[in-house]
């Protein structure tokens, strides 16, 4: 893997001096920081394609500022502390004006105080476990308010869920969230022994006793609940479990936040008909938008089986609003974007108007959805108008006093409401 | 159909008593008797036309609505099949699968049936009439939501109560256990005179019973009820007995026959104990089946690691050949997907067999008795195969269709069942260490492997072509990685980082049972897999698997050959 990293970076650097030899100084980098090799490359490559494309879009209508854009791509191979070092290298090196990238919550924690320290902007595109908020950070994908509580919402109104069971895998997301959604659940009137909350580790195969647990605890008589935050890979064996054991969606559903139309697209639906997930975006919506999206997403891949996903529409909305900032404030300088972007709107794929706050996180509608059995996620459910992304969730005591605003006067990411202070860290 | 019948005879019957009582007594008889006409006619002309003319009308009309109504407003539309019974089945069925469609253009609704090769057959969804031209993109599938697909369950149950299929009605059955309405009742009262299968009868009884229990309020009745349902395991049972001898806030009983209660409660001791047992039981079978996908991943290992002595960091990726090997023959042959597992594993074999051949005669060869540098060698070739397999596939997860014969579980009784894929892998493993302890034993390629491990030298003096023999070796032990590889294809995913999941385990598995022991190896998988599932509902999986690997870290420094370390002089 070295190997093959040390040619590509060397690869990458010989492109370079060639471009900066002909055309110097004149185009805006944007470091493209995704991993496309290692566990993370299956979620990963995707998004870099997905950066390519609409820098590829935006250079066909005439660039930024007058310049063309210019991508630079590195891949920290789904190794974190690679992602912090990669990092540094785009902006000291390649002196990039913008990043695009990490997926997994502990590659961004990596990625931070490097950024923070080099005054770098990063453009955060995936679902995470919120409790942060960083200057040099725009966060486009779900905070748990924009996911986890809507879709427990609706398990507890939609569908009369009484007894939960709160399944993730083993690291800082699945545990943030589950116990956010715990203390949700507790304040409205769940008891403690209705919840069952399970961790297994990356990549687990074996759910047989799990799954025979869940059986189990869902047989009491009243109606049981799901919530998944098992990570990617380690759904497949999951969702085969609960069909051999014959408990369909109708028994006892599962509400998952980690599997999109692209996880899908690798496995046999039929185990997983009706079962559900949360996001902010389906392919399957109908708009003008969005069809124009996917059919430019098939051209430029060249597969027509290619699917769509949320992080693919986080990605793009973050563009979007990335070259409408800049163009704002004439300038790639990173002060003045991040100051543009905040109250910058685009238009949403699946219809409405994602707006940039204060707090660097974005307004959202919210979708809950059936898997149906082509793969593809139909939507049951949505939220009226927009969700507004909370950095520092309300349902946990070290944090419902914090909130996060990036403009003057406060231009702080946790800010404490009640003590009026800003806490010196930044993240 | 019955319903439907008794519509015109209510009202019309309250109307020819409100008139009785206004108009003389005279004219009232005639009238009586010219109204009771009418309502006889209504009856006749209703059970006359209802099956043929006016269902296929009714069931057009409503699926017409069907396709043009949005999400939320199809539950009162579905309800409306139930009128039509068994009529309207097909529609149902397709509904509850996901193959109702309506046509783009002009909204008429059709079946589609997914053909084999991936594309859909189309036909009409009330004259059943084929249309062999119409395409899917032309046609937007009838989206429903898992509160329809409960309501359709039910209308289905209903329907098929009295269905002439014993696996249909048995479904129908179980479906009524989760509502308990007095419609419900009434119809199982109705299919229990007609029953005539004995487990059915039973089925019922239990059903019956179960709500006789909680509505009743004959003792003896319930006393009866309580005895029918000693014999069940069901959860339904188990937990309308929890709930009988629940207390109130105060901490008094809520039943209040004092005999009734003693008898429930004895019921229910009982039931515990008989559940507890069979849960013990079920968490044996997990152990023994995490014992078997460990068995068959570390049997191959056992064979290069164990009775070559090489360290070959890239088992886990012939593991993944044989994943993906699984994965070209069902895309070789989309007709047969369900035997397509059969063809895969003989391929599975000489594919990975194959590879390993070709990573032992060109690179391990020359590194032989230098273990050092043969695990980094390997180590390097797992990274190759790894991003061969990127480039090849896609860094993607590729998708294995399971045979409907390795789905489900058999079921043995109400809290107790085995899914067949894991029952079938233990079978199959035990039957592929059965097959190697014979290749070893019995053959002569056997004999040549045992010499050669050993004494190299004397062997070789001896006339054996060790440099043959150890590629035959290397081949055998890849191969069974192969086979290993369709069988984890059925459990997990098939991606590029298959094999690394898998590596360590082997690894564990192999120095737990002693290296160069094959039955070390059987009884170390197993032991690995019984105890890991026996901790996990105690500690969760993650702690589970640390404290099993402390433990062979332990065990390993008491005994550092294992548990069944080789003896004699070829231990040296």
């Amino acid at each position: 893997m070295k190997c093959i990293t040390l040619i590509k970076s060397s690869a990458g650097v010989l492109c370079l001096l060639l471009s900066l030899s002909s055309v110097a100084a004149e185009t805006i980098k944007v470091g493209v920081l995704h991993s496309l090799s290692g566990t993370m490359a299956i979620s990963e490559t995707t998004l870099k394609d997905t950066v390519l494309m609409m820098i590829e879009e935006q250079n066909k209508n005439g660039g930024l500022l007058g310049k063309k854009l210019e991508a630079v791509v590195v891949d920290p191979a789904s190794n974190w502390p690679l992602f912090a070092e990669k990092t540094r290298e785009l902006l000291t090196k390649e002196k990039v004006d913008v990043i695009f990238g990490c997926w997994t919550s502990v590659s961004r924690k990596s990625v931070l105080p490097v950024i923070e320290e080099l005054n770098g902007l990063l453009f955060y595109p995936v679902q995470y476990e919120g409790e942060e908020s960083s200057k040099n950070v725009f966060y486009t994908g779900a905070s748990p308010n924009q996911q986890a509580i809507p879709a427990v919402d609706y398990f507890m109104n939609e569908i009369g869920v009484e007894r939960w069971v709160l399944a993730g895998t083993d690291y800082v997301y699945p545990r943030t969230t589950n116990k956010i959604l715990e203390a949700y659940l507790l304040a409205n009137g769940v008891a403690k022994t209705d919840i069952m909350i399970n961790y297994t580790p990356f990549g687990h195969s074996d759910w047989q006793g799990i799954v025979a647990d869940v059986k189990k605890f869902g047989s009491t008589g009243k109606k049981t609940g799901v919530v998944s935050t098992i990570n990617g890979d380690a759904n497949v064996p999951f969702y085969k479990e609960l069909g051999n054991q014959g408990i369909s969606a109708e028994d006892i559903p599962v509400v998952a936040f980690s599997v999109g139309e692209e996880e899908l697209s690798g496995l046999d639906t039929k185990p997983l008909v009706g079962h559900l997930a949360a996001w902010n975006y389906f392919q399957s919506v109908e708009s003008a938008e969005n069809e124009a999206f996917i059919k430019q997403w098939k051209k430029f891949i060249k597969d027509k089986k290619r699917v769509t996903n949320d992080p693919m529409e986080a990605t793009y909305i973050g563009f979007k609003m990335w070259a409408k900032a800049v163009e704002k404030a004439g300038t790639t300088d990173v002060d003045t974007v991040e100051q543009a972007m905040i109250g910058i709107t685009t238009p949403n794929l699946t219809g409405g108007v994602a707006v940039m706050n204060k707090n660097h996180h974005l307004s959202k509608p919210v979708l809950i959805g059936e898997i149906q059995d082509d793969g593809q996620i139909a939507t049951v459910w949505e939220t009226n108008g927009t969700v507004m992304g909370d950095a520092w969730s309300n349902f946990l005591t070290s944090s419902k006093d914090l909130i996060s605003d990036w403009t003057a006067p406060i231009s702080c990411g946790n800010y404490n409401t009640k003590t009026a202070k800003c806490s010196g860290q930044n993240f | 159909m019955m319903s439907t019948c008794e519509g015109p005879k209510g009202p019309s019957a309250a109307g020819t008593r409100a008139k009785y009582i206004k108009i003389q007594r005279g004219d009232a008889v005639i009238i009586l008797i010219r109204q009771l006409a009418t309502v006889f006619l209504l009856l006749l002309v209703c059970a006359e036309a209802y099956p043929n003319v006016s269902t296929k009308d009714d069931l057009h009309a409503i699926s017409q609505q069907l396709g043009s109504v949005k999400l939320r407003a199809l539950p009162p539309v579905v309800a409306q099949l139930e009128n039509s019974g068994e009529a309207a089945l097909p529609l149902l069925e397709a509904l509850l699968n996901g193959g109702l469609f309506t046509r783009k253009s002009d909204k008429r609704v059709l079946i589609g049936l997914r053909q084999g090769d991936g594309r859909y057959l189309f036909s009409d969804a009330i004259t059943a009439e084929i249309l062999p031209q119409v395409s899917k993109s032309q046609m937007k599938k009838i989206v429903i939501n898992n509160r329809l697909r409960g309501q359709i369950r039910d209308i289905i149950a209903k329907v098929t109560l009295t269905s002439v299929e014993t696996n249909i009605r048995t479904r129908a059955i179980k479906n009524m256990f989760n509502k308990m309405t007095g419609e419900n009742i009434l119809l199982l009262r109705q299919a229990r005179e007609a029953e005539t299968e004995v487990a059915l009868i039973t089925l019922i009884d239990l059903a019956l019973a179960v709500y006789d229990l909680t509505n009743a309020t004959a003792k003896q009745t319930r006393l009866e009820s309580l005895d029918l349902m000693a014999v069940s395991l069901e959860p339904l049972v188990f937990n309308t007995l929890a709930a009988l001898l629940a207390l109130d806030p105060e901490g008094n009983p809520l039943e209040t026959d004092p005999e009734v209660r003693a008898k429930a409660q004895k019921i229910y001791t009982s039931m515990e104990e008989e559940i507890r047992f069979y849960e013990r039981l079920e968490q044996f079978f997990y152990g023994l089946s995490l014992g078997s996908v460990l068995l068959l991943i570390a049997t191959g290992l056992a064979i290069t690691f164990g009775v070559m002595g090489v360290i070959n960091m890239a088992h886990g990726e012939l593991i993944m050949i044989g994943a993906y090997t699984t994965y070209v023959v069902q895309l070789l042959m989309p007709n047969n997907l369900e035997y397509s597992i059969l063809v895969a594993i003989p391929m599975a074999f000489l594919m990975s067999g194959f590879v390993g051949i070709l990573i032992q005669c060109s690179v391990i060869r020359f590194l032989h008795g230098r273990p050092l540098e043969t695990l980094l060698a390997t180590f390097g070739i797992s990274l190759i195969l790894q991003q061969a397999v990127r480039s090849i596939f896609s860094p993607l997860n590729r998708q294995i269709i399971s045979p409907s014969w390795l789905s489900g579980s058999l079921e043995i009784n109400a809290v107790f069942s085995l899914t067949y894929n894991r029952l079938f892998i233990l079978i199959f493993a035990l039957l592929v260490f059965a097959c190697l302890q014979l290749i070893l034993k019995k053959t002569s390629l056997g004999l040549h492997v045992r010499a050669v491990s050993q004494n190299r030298g004397m062997a070789k003096a001896m006339g054996i072509r060790t440099e043959w023999v150890d590629a035959m070796t290397f081949g055998l032990g890849s191969g069974i990685a192969g086979i290993a590889g369709v069988a984890l294809s059925q459990l997990t995913n098939v991606g590029p980082n298959l094999g690394q999941a898998y590596l360590i385990d082997s690894f564990m598995v192999v120095v737990f049972g002693g290296v160069g022991n094959l039955w070390g190896t059987l009884v170390g998988s197993f032991t690995l897999g019984v105890a890991n599932k026996f901790l996990e509902p105690v500690t969760g999986a993650v702690l589970a698997n640390i404290i099993v690997l402390v433990s062979i870290i332990l065990f390993i420094q008491k005994r550092p050959r294992g548990l069944f370390p080789q003896k004699g002089r070829a231990a040296e």
